[in-house]
């Protein structure tokens, strides 16, 4: 073993045993659990459980009919005259709010309805008593008009489009927009924390070495270099272990409780995908398939899981490397973590804009020419080509991938090589306050 | 023969001189202090030796070899700034160190038995080191030193921490260490050790040498013909003037100090015998904290 192995062996093995370490790897896919549990629970129980509005409506204009729709979300009552004008007594009565539709109403100019409740009324009752009223008002319109409902039950049409792409063979393939998204932002957000968080543990790492100044007695064995790189690298299996355990424990968590709150309707779920994935891609856009259960499955399979594979892996460790190495930098520049402020902007500014930046405009428009740019970046690469990664069209895409991922190596060791003759020199430098101009000069040293 | 030689080292920091045009040589087996107040430049060449920073010009001569990364493993280097990761464990961390320096780790963990249990320390060896006392941690941070028998050892400071009886304890094991081959170089300000365990000193002020010899001829050569004479009687009548003189102590001696011409020593006693009872003559060497001061305070003057 070289000792760069044995200092990554020393910092694998003595923060895998801490108890924090074990604490955390056990308590963070219960913690994804249990959210993802909470989130199913609410869905689940969102049509059950919630309260129903019940409104009196006093219609002025008369032009409603009493037509509301009522059920157990939102049910509506009628008032003749507008003398229940105190709320207390509406509250009395089970009501949690009044509507007006005013005497000078005009349903072809729908305004100055009011609602008045003690409690301000939320964005979704608010939502679904606008459908009501407009429901309410189009009906009345059609009579008027003298169409029957069964005829506009039949006008009504429903296009559920099915996405292809298609590679250069002439074979489809189905994408689902939101499988791609969901898939990207979520492997983009894995870079990002663990880019952050052990980073940043490897910036504390240094500067512990530093204040304990046991550097001095390694680097008169090893260089600083190989310091430098042993914790990186060190960190960076503490980092692929936890990630590992967590998958594993957060998919077999999850699926307990997916089982345990849908019950059987998972293994119909299953059923449908199969079916979908035995239906042929053309055959599968004109069978008009609504169903979006089998077509999400279908999509999962369509995914180029090899290529999403490869990408995370390649950005995931050169933007690790790129970054954890300035971290690195910025903590041999300094002597304790309260002074790392200044330094730490550079590194996290371009950060927290590519994950920003992901969210909005590249998931917006992922062959755009800021997409573009900032999946070139190396800076910015790893988080912005993961996002991408779902939606590229590797057959004329290809080198896109090739360009950033080259600029990516390229960078890091440009950055590896930046941070180790910071390193050096800050590793060994105490009590000194360092600038910008300091660190640049460092550069320059001889070894 | 010289162990290791330092020929014409220069060492700047951004115009700044730590070190300038050093020459010493460190003969082989033996026990060198290095002297110099703070900031004379003794880490500097320290680091340099230890390979930790390069020279801007000039040579180390290692062992008749231009210093190399192979030497690094031949070196154990305590520094003064003592340091171990406080979460590990004392044998896990030595075996540690040791395999850095290359030893197996079946070979890094029998010598760390042999010396935990010389220094009394076996039942520490699954403890924490941030549970020792400050006292054991300076024993296991000299075991981390010495463990891969280096050939040369750089000692800086090594008996901060230690109470009396372990700072003996250290002394013996450095004179052990210099008796079985190893070359000492051991860095201070206690001059009293220096006089106690180093053969030879050099010493660094203003980042330049000023001086360098065995013990034995520094001091000679510092010597200013004093001569300390305890005696009973009156000098009154002396035709020789002492410099300084001090009334009887507790055993009704006196003592007066002259200074002599070169030779003139014989002249003294007969005259001196002629007057009082001679109880003691001896010529007063300075002592290493003198001439280190000396050089310090003419270093500032110059």
């Amino acid at each position: 073993m070289g000792k760069i192995g044995l200092i990554t062996w020393r910092e694998y093995i003595t923060r895998v045993r801490k108890k924090s370490f074990l604490i955390m790897t056990i308590l963070g896919p219960i913690l994804i659990a249990a959210f993802y549990g909470i989130i199913i629970f609410l869905a689940v129980s969102d049509t059950i459980g919630k309260d129903q509005d019940r409104v009196l409506v006093y219609d002025e204009a008369n032009v409603l009919n009493e037509s509301l729709k009522n059920d157990d979300r939102m049910e509506f009552g009628y008032a003749s005259n507008w003398e229940a004008r105190n709320l207390d007594t509406l509250k009395n009565q089970g009501y949690t709010g009044r509507l007006l539709i005013p005497a000078n109403f005009n349903v072809y100019q729908p305004d100055g309805v009011v609602y008045e409740s003690e409690n301000s009324i939320s964005i979704e009752s608010k939502e679904r008593m606008n459908n009501r009223i407009a429901q309410a008002l189009r009906d009345g319109k059609m009579e008027r008009l003298g169409i029957s409902r069964e005829s506009m039950d039949s006008i009504k049409t429903r296009v559920s489009l099915t996405a292809l792409t298609i590679d250069e063979t002439g074979e489809a393939k189905n994408s689902i927009t939101e499988l791609n998204t969901g898939v990207g932002m979520a492997l983009s957000f894995v870079i990002y924390f663990f880019i952050f968080l052990y980073g940043v543990q490897v910036m504390k790492g240094v500067i512990e070495e530093k204040t304990n100044r046991i550097v001095e007695v390694i680097v008169s064995s090893v260089k600083p270099f190989q310091l430098m790189m042993g914790k990186v690298f060190g960190l960076a299996m503490v980092g692929l272990t936890q990630i590992v355990i967590w998958v594993v424990l957060s998919g077999l968590l999850v699926l307990l409780i997916t089982m345990g709150v849908m019950g059987g309707e998972m293994g119909d779920v299953m059923e449908m995908a199969q079916s979908a994935q035995t239906l042929p891609a053309g055959q599968l856009a004109q069978s008009g398939m609504q169903d979006s259960v089998g077509q999400l499955m279908a999509g999962i399979q369509e995914l180029p899981i090899r290529f999403l594979l490869f990408a995370f892996v390649i950005y995931f460790l050169g933007g690790y490397l790129m970054y954890s190495s300035l971290f690195a930098a910025v903590g041999a520049a300094v002597d304790a973590e309260t002074e790392t402020q200044q330094f730490m902007l550079p590194i996290t500014l371009p950060l927290v804009f590519a994950i920003a930046i992901s969210t909005s405009v590249v998931l917006r428009d992922p062959n755009g020419p800021l997409s573009f740019w900032m999946s070139i970046i190396p800076l910015t690469s790893p988080i912005v080509m993961m996002v991408r990664a779902p939606f590229l069209n590797l057959a004329t895409q290809w080198w896109e991938v090739l360009l950033s991922v080259s600029l990516l190596i390229g960078a890091f060791c440009f950055t590896i090589w930046l941070a180790g003759k910071i390193y050096r020199t800050g590793i060994l430098m105490y009590g000194k306050k360092v600038t910008y101009k300091e660190l640049a000069k460092w550069l320059f040293y001889k070894a | 023969m010289s162990f290791l030689e330092i020929n014409s080292v220069t060492k700047g920091y951004d115009g700044h001189m730590a070190i300038k045009d050093l020459n010493f040589s460190i003969p082989k087996g033996s026990i060198y202090g290095l002297l110099g107040p703070n900031g004379a430049g003794k880490t500097t060449l320290i680091r340099i030796i230890n390979q930790i920073t390069a020279a801007d010009s000039g040579d180390v001569i290692f062992d008749g070899e231009r210093l190399n990364p192979t030497h690094i493993e031949r070196i154990g280097y305590l520094p003064e700034e003592r340091g171990l990761y406080k979460k590990m464990k004392v044998l896990e961390q030595i075996v540690y160190f040791g395999r850095l320096k290359n030893l197996s780790k079946k070979e890094a963990e029998k010598r760390a038995l042999f010396w935990l249990k010389k220094f009394e320390l076996l039942d520490w060896k699954y403890k924490k080191v941030e549970e020792l006392s400050k006292g054991m941690a300076q024993k296991v941070q000299f075991i981390l030193t010495v463990l891969h028998k280096p050939e040369l050892i750089i000692l800086d400071e090594p008996f901060s921490g230690f109470d009396p009886v372990n700072t003996e304890l250290i002394k013996d094991e450095i004179r052990q260490l210099r008796d079985d081959g190893a070359t000492i170089i051991f860095s201070t300000h206690r001059m009293e050790s220096v006089e106690e365990i180093c053969d030879y000193v050099g010493m660094i002020n203003l980042s330049q040498k000023v001086l360098e010899g065995s013990i034995m001829e520094v001091r000679n050569s510092y010597k200013n013909n004093e001569y300390e004479v305890r005696f009973k009687g009156d000098i009154t009548l002396l035709d020789i003037k002492p410099v300084s003189e001090e009334p009887e102590d507790s055993l009704g001696l006196k003592k007066a100090v002259f200074v002599l011409e070169e030779g003139r020593s014989k002249d003294l006693i007969t005259k001196l015998n002629q007057h009082v009872e001679i109880a003691a003559f001896t010529e007063s060497l300075p002592s290493i904290k003198d001439i280190f001061i000396q050089k310090v305070e003419e270093g500032k003057n110059g």
